[in-house]
């Protein structure tokens, strides 16, 4: 199978390599049959790229421990979910992935974008052919995941403990669907540059895509923060780890290119911008893709060094180089359409979250690289850790929260005191009875307390908008409380799934804020005696340990510590927290020991047990005990903010093409029709 | 003035107090991170380079790791093969940090007077034994 599927990267390869050498030499134009060869070309990088897929997890279903990749990320006794997913588990797996995703958004690009946007296809079809014959040549010469072993080992190492996660299973492939999507985006970018087509018909073609990418790349990211919350156990979910942060690089400038399309969209400026940025964000997801594949900078996430970290530093130079000097070449044809009219518009306040967003962005890439900089320029290696981006970012993110309120409310081009007055007395009511409730009730922390006062402000916006939503329907339409409010958010999908994604948003900053007010302890227990610990809530737990008991399972040999928590006198149950060595079906050990976390999750805080090990074997326990405030709402702010993604891209209804006429002030007219966005 | 203007204002005050948090954050918080040879020319240049924050990318000696009988605190040492430098560290260590094979270790804390080094927190790469014998009978 490994010549099948070394045979099918080679045509892969090819394919893209004719695909983008005819997009890009411009000789399709005028020929119908070289032109359709460009798109068949994508359809077949695909199939070949399938085949390749098919192959490799062939070897790993059948246990092929002559492939290497196999040997090294399965073994015999490792559960049949895990196997599957080994495809994405190392480097050149994930490579190959990869460039499956990849060549399949780019078929449905070519497929699925209306034909009004035809001319742009063959360039982006040149584009997303360029990057996967990338992908491939890599896997061909540097990380061929069909190589062979001189011998066959009886059993492979099988997966790394902090990977048999269920989490796992989905939380690379999402974010990697977030990196991937990505190019489909810029490839649309470079295709309008290269065609001169350059009013806003490329960024209508890739609406769905960037909100597509931008969802994946949220979820991807939560989805880490959960893994790392439950499986590495050190009690929290973010530690600025430079690959934490590589995920999070393009998400940011992702997050500022959606935002600010709007203003291309409806006033016709930043278009030089908005092509800065998405390329932009498309370098920087090339670019983790190299942090985490190179070792250049130490992280706990890094594959296993090797040269793939040079092929991802060539093609970064080079797409960097060619993307940012077309762009320069159609630069006077970029010009806005009209300047900003005033401070206190939308537009501003959209400029401003983007520069704070590029702000965040830039600062966490300095933090990420300081290590490389400050040897380079110094020749010393300084390095920066969470205190840094903590104390840079949690200000920056404050004014970004304040701004999620603001934005969506003041008005387009020029706002009046009177609508300043309208849109903001409530919300700015509601910020302020929050903060007097905070102080009331003896919190003391600055910045939790500015967050949650935001937070506050910004939930009053939003409600202040369904409520009037609702009732403008009701007096329209006579329709009854639920049924308003899911038309209103039915017919104004994109708007009011926004609202729902900035819901989410600020439930991120309602939990990040609790993580202020962390409580842990470390204890060494004998049998029956116990510790007690208070929460921030004022709740007392009582932590008795029970005993440790010993036992195998599938691959691995466990020693579980169990606790008997008392809450407030009250007695909670069981928990339990284990310490794992796993071992093959020879009964090896494998990798190092690794711990399975206890967890108890509730509305208002987390009581998380960590068994650090017993005392010269006996059945003495040394635990940590964590009690982490609001987390919770971390992972419920995540489906919020899933959901109003889902609302906002879900087609039909609510996409009405944009006129100018909306971009004016006052709008409370146009919202009943329903066609506002 | 005109509102573009007003924005380039905005717009410089904003980048520039996010160059000056950044600056700050650097030399706030910033450490030096160094092998423990850098480390030894450095306490020679400069005697007083001690009780200064920073850390030490390493080799832990295997043999040397010394654990109190309830795993909260460790000492060993760590070297890169010209230096060694004593260390001890108060708290629980990661599941990576064995006494197997020579593991790589960062640790981050301060140099006493006294040359011993004390940790306030103790990063382990894997030793990844598997990898180095899948690498060898690669080459055969």
């Amino acid at each position: 199978m490994t010549l099948l599927g070394q045979f099918a990267l080679w045509v892969a390869l090819l394919l893209g390599v004719w695909s983008a050498a005819v997009a890009f030499s411009g000789r399709w134009q005028g020929r119908e049959e070289l032109r359709g060869s460009i798109s068949g070309a994508v359809y077949g990088t695909f199939a070949a790229l399938a085949v390749a897929a098919l192959a490799l997890w062939k070897g790993l279903v059948t246990h092929d421990f002559n492939i290497e990749y196999v040997a090294a990320y399965t073994s015999r006794n490792l559960p049949s979910g895990y196997i599957v997913s080994a495809l994405w588990a190392g480097q050149k797996g994930s490579l190959l992935f990869w460039a499956l995703v990849l060549s399949l958004f780019a078929s449905l690009a070519q497929l699925l974008t209306p034909r009004r946007y035809a001319a742009l296809l063959p360039y982006v079809a040149g584009v997303t052919s360029a990057v996967t014959a990338f992908f491939v040549c890599t896997m061909i010469f540097a990380a061929n995941p069909f190589e062979r072993l001189a011998f066959t080992p009886a059993d492979g190492r099988g997966l790394n403990p902090q990977l048999q996660n269920p989490g796992m299973m989905i939380h690379p492939p999402m974010l990697y669907l977030g990196y991937i999507s990505i190019t489909i985006p810029f490839a649309f970018a470079v295709a309008a540059l290269l065609s001169r087509s350059l009013d806003t018909g490329w960024i209508h073609a890739i609406r769905k895509w960037t909100l597509v990418s931008w969802l994946f790349l949220s979820i991807g990211i939560t989805l880490g923060m959960w893994w790392a919350y439950v499986e590495l156990g050190w009690g929290g979910y973010w530690a600025w780890d430079p690959v934490e942060n590589a995920s999070l690089l393009p998400w940011l400038t992702m997050t500022a290119f959606l935002h600010s399309v709007m203003i291309q969209e409806k006033r016709g400026m930043l278009k030089r911008w908005n092509l800065g940025l998405i390329i932009g964000t498309f370098l920087l997801s090339i670019f983790g893709t190299f942090i985490t594949r190179s070792g250049v900078i130490a992280s706990v996430h890094s594959f296993t060094q090797s040269n793939v970290g040079y092929f991802f530093l060539a093609f970064l130079a080079v797409s960097g180089i060619l993307a940012f000097t077309l762009l320069y070449t159609r630069w006077p044809s970029l010009r806005a359409e009209v300047q900003l009219d005033s401070m206190l518009s939308r537009e501003a306040a959209f400029l401003f979250n983007n520069l704070l967003l590029v702000g965040v962005a830039f600062s966490v890439l300095w933090g990420t690289l300081f290590p490389i900089l400050s040897e380079l320029v110094k020749g010393t290696k300084i390095t920066v850790g969470p205190p840094f981006f903590n104390r840079v970012n949690i200000p920056i993110g404050l004014l970004l929260l304040a701004l999620t309120g603001v934005g969506p409310l003041i008005a387009w081009r020029k706002a009046s005191a009177a609508n300043l007055r309208r849109q903001f007395t409530a919300p700015v009511a509601a910020g302020l009875v929050t903060l007097t409730g905070l102080l009331a009730s003896g919190m003391r922390d600055f910045y939790a307390i500015m967050a949650l006062a935001l937070a506050g402000f910004v939930a009053g916006t939003i409600v202040q908008e369904f409520w009037r939503g609702v009732r403008a329907r009701r007096r329209m339409h006579g329709e009854s409380v639920p049924l308003a409010f899911t038309r209103l958010i039915g017919r104004n999908r994109r708007r009011y799934g926004g609202y729902l994604v900035h819901v989410g948003v600020l439930i991120y900053f309602v939990a990040f804020s609790g993580m202020a007010f962390k409580r842990e302890m470390e204890a060494t227990l004998k049998p029956g005696q116990s510790v007690q610990l208070q929460s921030p809530f004022g709740h007392t737990y009582t932590l008795t340990h029970m005993g440790v008991s010993q036992f195998e399972a599938l691959n691995r040999v466990v020693s579980a510590a169990t606790v008997s928590v008392m809450r407030d006198g009250k007695s909670e149950g069981l928990m339990t927290s284990e310490k794992r060595q796993h071992v093959d079906s020879f009964k090896r050990p494998t990798f190092e020991p690794s711990t399975e976390v206890g967890i108890r999750s509730g509305l208002q805080e987390d009581l998380y047990i960590t068994y650090a090990g017993s005392v010269n074997g006996t059945e003495e326990a040394v635990y940590r005990f964590t009690i982490n405030p609001l987390v919770w709402w971390l992972w419920f702010g995540g489906f919020v903010l899933v959901f109003g993604g889902v609302v906002t891209m879900w087609p039909g209804g609510g996409q009405t093409v944009t006129s100018p006429r909306r971009a004016v002030a006052g709008y409370e007219v146009a919202l009943v029709g329903g066609d506002r966005e | 003035m005109k509102a573009g203007h007003k924005f380039l204002l905005g717009a410089a005050a904003i980048v520039a107090s996010v160059g000056f948090l950044i600056a700050e954050g650097v030399k706030e918080t910033g450490v030096y991170f160094l092998t423990p040879s850098e480390l030894a020319a450095k306490t020679q240049a400069d005697p007083t380079f001690y009780d200064v924050g920073l850390k030490i990318g390493a080799k832990v000696v295997p043999g040397s790791v010394r654990r109190a009988p309830d795993n909260r605190e460790i000492d060993f040492k760590v070297s890169d093969g010209t230096k060694t430098y004593p260390v001890t560290y108060r708290g629980l260590a990661p599941d990576t940090f064995t006494d197997v094979n020579d593991i790589e270790v960062i640790v981050e804390g301060r140099l006493g007077r006294d040359g011993v080094f004390r940790a306030t927190e103790v990063l382990a790469k894997c030793g990844s034994r598997y990898d180095a014998a899948y690498n060898k009978a690669k080459k055969a």
